[in-house]
């Protein structure tokens, strides 16, 4: 059972000398996302690049709690805000901290609402625990909006980073929140695939595919649930802190809403269930379309067809088309349309 | 095989997107012109709002370009970016446009929103790009040593809270008559609703009113119980801080609890026409302050009448929109962004300006009595001078109109803030700001 729920296509023999090219693909990976800066101008990297793996990393957070152990949540963006909140007064407060422990700390916030939150999943389940997640939502939205102690009693609500820096060097340009944000997700990436690949991840699945087998087998299903919150909420912590301060540059409560967690989940519905990649193309999905149909009505002028008003409108209807289509036609979303892509030109490749 | 061709489908998908993102940037047909990057939410929630305002705008400059031959010589590149009044839009339209746009400089970027605008302080004073938000944007701003690139121009809700005072100590014959007098605060509750509490608390403590504070959660289509509250106070006067569809809400609410229209003042926000109209006869008599006068009386309406609407030029679908107030907001914006460029071009001579200049200009402003009256605006705007030390200008004013259940009228002339009873606190809080991020605040001298 358990080697099923794992790699079907893999057998153990070869994996071997694949992981030794693995190790050198990541390694070329890193080094070219750390190039990045060097070929992107600031557009590319403040405007496409940091939110596209910032919201691709919120992905990962999700996906770890709905994609390995089953449970949904709509209550994402909540935990997000958690994260943001929680850096902000760190920074604010406690201005010895660095940086990076500062991150960590407001994801570990974060995880502790969550496995508060998680609470409702050891009774319930699928719709009516999505349901009882929106708590979370609504709690925080109104928690950050009517304490302003925690934005430091500014009048608009609003927070922003203190200061950006790690050992003294100034991360406040865009090649500098680049890196801030590719490092965190480098990071975050890999602890997902050792949680993943680990005998946690494994349970997860197990108790995602049928937990009353689970039980039977030994797996102490109610703590699965509440660490794959704890663990979820913790990816999402820092992913919010990111987006407020990396990309946005200030967050108010109301930049976590309910319509961002909904983002989220059709992140990891677009890019695929249960993958870790999967999310990079749901969220780069998400967040270049819009920009590309908006750049493509530029490119061609449309403005003889209708006015800007009724293209703004349409740029939306196409966008909805798309997601809609793509759902219809994949609805395991783009990991699995590109693996099947590239298993059949394999395939074509061949000699027979 | 099917597989293929979609993968080879999205392989050229992203093809297209990477040549027509990177493809505007060779093309130089801007050059020589001054870009005017419009950010527009003709979408989304607030799209009512935007759409008049937005017409204002194209209407003004289309008729700079066209009728005028340009500000000095120089045309105005207008180029819209949809925003959906949603702040991570906003960024991607901040981002795209602050460097130019095809050989056209930027000058100043208007965000057309509170929220955006906000978001952009960090940005802004890294790429050195100035923000500019009149009538909105943040009210520690005005202090320009800290904040060198946010400009909230003309108008902010400190002042406003002053002015309805001072309106109300006219009515009741003078501010000593003031004391007794319940003030009720009837505010959307977020950052902009809230932004009055401190100085109306101040002004209740100097005059001697009584200050009643009543939230409304978002988005205010149900307002039973706070308008219950208010008459239970006893309120003399309500000062409505709405937005949206909480606005109509509040004036129906109130005629249903017996609480007369007239003695109920809106904010900038609650006054436009799609403010009032939408609830009906309750509405009539009705006040609001009025930074962005409506009517089509003004000198430059009427010449916009004739040479852009009536020629057909107009942004407007819907002509009935003319000379609202959301209209004359943007002809309003329109016009110091023409008068920014106008100072500028005397210091830098007649050509496109850099942010660097168009920041410059910007603290250089001065829209006096004389200059109003050869802009034919007249009793539209009121004087405008910008210094290092003030970047909302000094003169802040306010009219009182009413609604008379069609339109509306001005009820009083210009009402003057009194700039320096807050400006000690203003400045105190800029101060923390400036400590809290680590900035050392111009001189004001250099």
């Amino acid at each position: 059972m358990m080697t099923t729920l794992q790699e079907p296509i893999l057998s153990a023999p070869i994996r071997q000398p694949l992981a030794g090219l693995n190790a050198v693909l990541v390694a070329i990976g890193l080094v070219a996302a750390f190039a990045v800066p060097a070929v992107a101008d600031d557009y590319w990297l403040s405007s496409i690049i940091i939110p596209a793996i910032v919201m691709g990393l919120a992905g990962v957070g999700l996906n770890l709690l709905f994609g390995y152990a089953g449970l949904v949540t709509l209550g994402s963006a909540a935990f997000m805000s958690i994260g943001a909140f929680t850096t902000y007064n760190l920074l604010l407060r406690a201005p010895l901290l660095p940086l990076p422990v500062v991150l960590i700390l407001a994801g570990l916030f974060a995880a502790a609402a969550g496995v508060v939150f998680g609470l409702p999943s050891l009774r319930i389940k699928g719709f009516y625990l999505g349901a009882s997640t929106l708590g979370a939502q609504f709690f925080f939205e109104w928690l950050f909006t009517n304490f302003s102690w925690f934005s430091n009693d500014s009048q608009s609500l609003t927070i922003s980073a203190p200061r950006l820096q790690i050992l003294g060097y100034d991360l406040q340009s865009a090649a500098g929140r680049y890196c801030l944000v590719i490092a965190t997700t480098a990071l975050l990436i890999a602890l997902a695939f050792a949680i993943v690949k680990s005998r946690l991840g494994r349970e997860w699945m197990a108790v995602r595919d049928m937990d009353t087998a689970a039980s039977v087998i030994g797996i102490p299903v109610a703590r699965r649930k509440l660490q794959a919150f704890g663990i979820s909420s913790f990816f999402l912590g820092i992913t919010g802190a990111l987006w407020a301060f990396a990309y946005l540059g200030t967050a108010d409560a109301h930049a976590f809403n309910l319509d961002k967690s909904f983002q989220i989940l059709f992140i990891v519905i677009i890019g695929g269930v249960a993958t870790i990649y999967g999310n990079f193309l749901g969220a780069s999905f998400i967040v270049l379309m819009p920009i590309v149909i908006d750049r493509l009505s530029l490119v061609f002028d449309l403005s003889f067809l209708a006015d800007q008003g009724a293209l703004a409108n349409l740029q939306r209807i196409i966008f909805g088309a798309i997601i809609i289509l793509l759902l219809i036609k994949e609805p395991d979303g783009l990991t699995s349309l590109i693996k099947r892509g590239w298993a059949s030109l394999r395939r074509r490749g061949a000699p027979t | 095989m099917s597989l293929i061709k979609k993968t080879m489908g999205l392989a050229a998908a992203a093809a297209i997107a990477v040549t027509t993102m990177s493809a505007p940037s060779f093309a130089e047909d801007g050059k020589g012109q001054q870009l005017y990057p419009l950010f527009t939410y003709r979408t989304g929630p607030y799209a009512p709002s935007f759409i008049p305002g937005g017409a204002g705008i194209i209407d003004y400059l289309r008729y700079i370009n066209e009728v005028e031959g340009g500000v000095d010589g120089v045309k105005i590149l207008v180029q819209e970016c949809e925003t959906a009044y949603a702040i991570e839009r906003g960024i991607e339209c901040y981002e795209r446009y602050k460097n130019g746009h095809n050989g056209a400089l930027t000058a100043a970027i208007y965000p057309h929103s509170s929220g955006l605008d906000v978001a952009l302080t960090d940005k802004a004073r890294v790429d050195k790009i100035p923000i500019v938000s009149p009538g909105g944007g943040q009210n520690i701003a005005t202090d320009g040593r800290v904040f060198p690139y946010q400009f909230p121009l003309i108008f902010d809700y400190w002042s406003e809270a002053q002015i309805i005072v001072n309106y109300i100590a006219q009515q009741s014959g003078g501010y000593d008559k003031l004391k007794g007098v319940k003030i009720a605060t009837l505010y959307h509750d977020s950052g902009y609703g809230r932004d009055t509490i401190e100085p109306l608390g101040i002004l209740a403590k100097k005059y001697g009113f009584e200050d009643i504070q009543v939230p409304v959660p978002h988005p205010g289509e149900q307002q039973q119980a706070q308008w219950q509250q208010i008459r239970r106070f006893g309120a003399d006067w309500v000062f409505l801080r709405g937005w949206g569809v909480m606005t109509p809400v509040a004036i129906k609410t109130a005629a249903r609890v017996g609480f007369p229209a007239n003695r109920i003042i809106g904010d900038i926000w609650s006054g436009s026409e799609d403010d009032a109209r939408p609830a009906g006869t309750a509405a009539n008599g009705y006040l609001a302050v009025s930074v962005f006068p409506p009517g089509t009386d003004y000198g430059i309406i009427k010449t916009l009448k004739e040479k852009i609407l009536d020629a057909g030029k107009s942004d407007l679908k819907d002509n009935t929109k003319f000379g609202t107030v959301y209209y004359n907001y943007g002809v309003i914006e329109a016009i110091t962004f023409v008068e920014v460029l106008r100072t500028g071009h005397k210091k830098f001579g007649n050509r496109p300006l850099t942010a660097a200049e168009g920041q410059w200009a910007l603290e250089n402003l001065n829209i006096d009595e004389k200059r109003i009256a050869e802009l034919g605006a007249q009793g539209l705007i009121s004087p405008l001078r910008t210094t290092i030390d003030n970047h909302k200008g000094e003169t802040i004013a306010g009219k009182i109109i009413q609604w008379n259940g069609q339109s509306w009228d001005a009820r009083t002339d210009w009402i003057k803030a009194d700039t320096s009873l807050f400006a000690d606190v203003i400045k105190a809080k800029a101060a923390a700001y400036a400590t809290e991020k680590g900035i050392t605040p111009r001189n004001a001298v250099n």
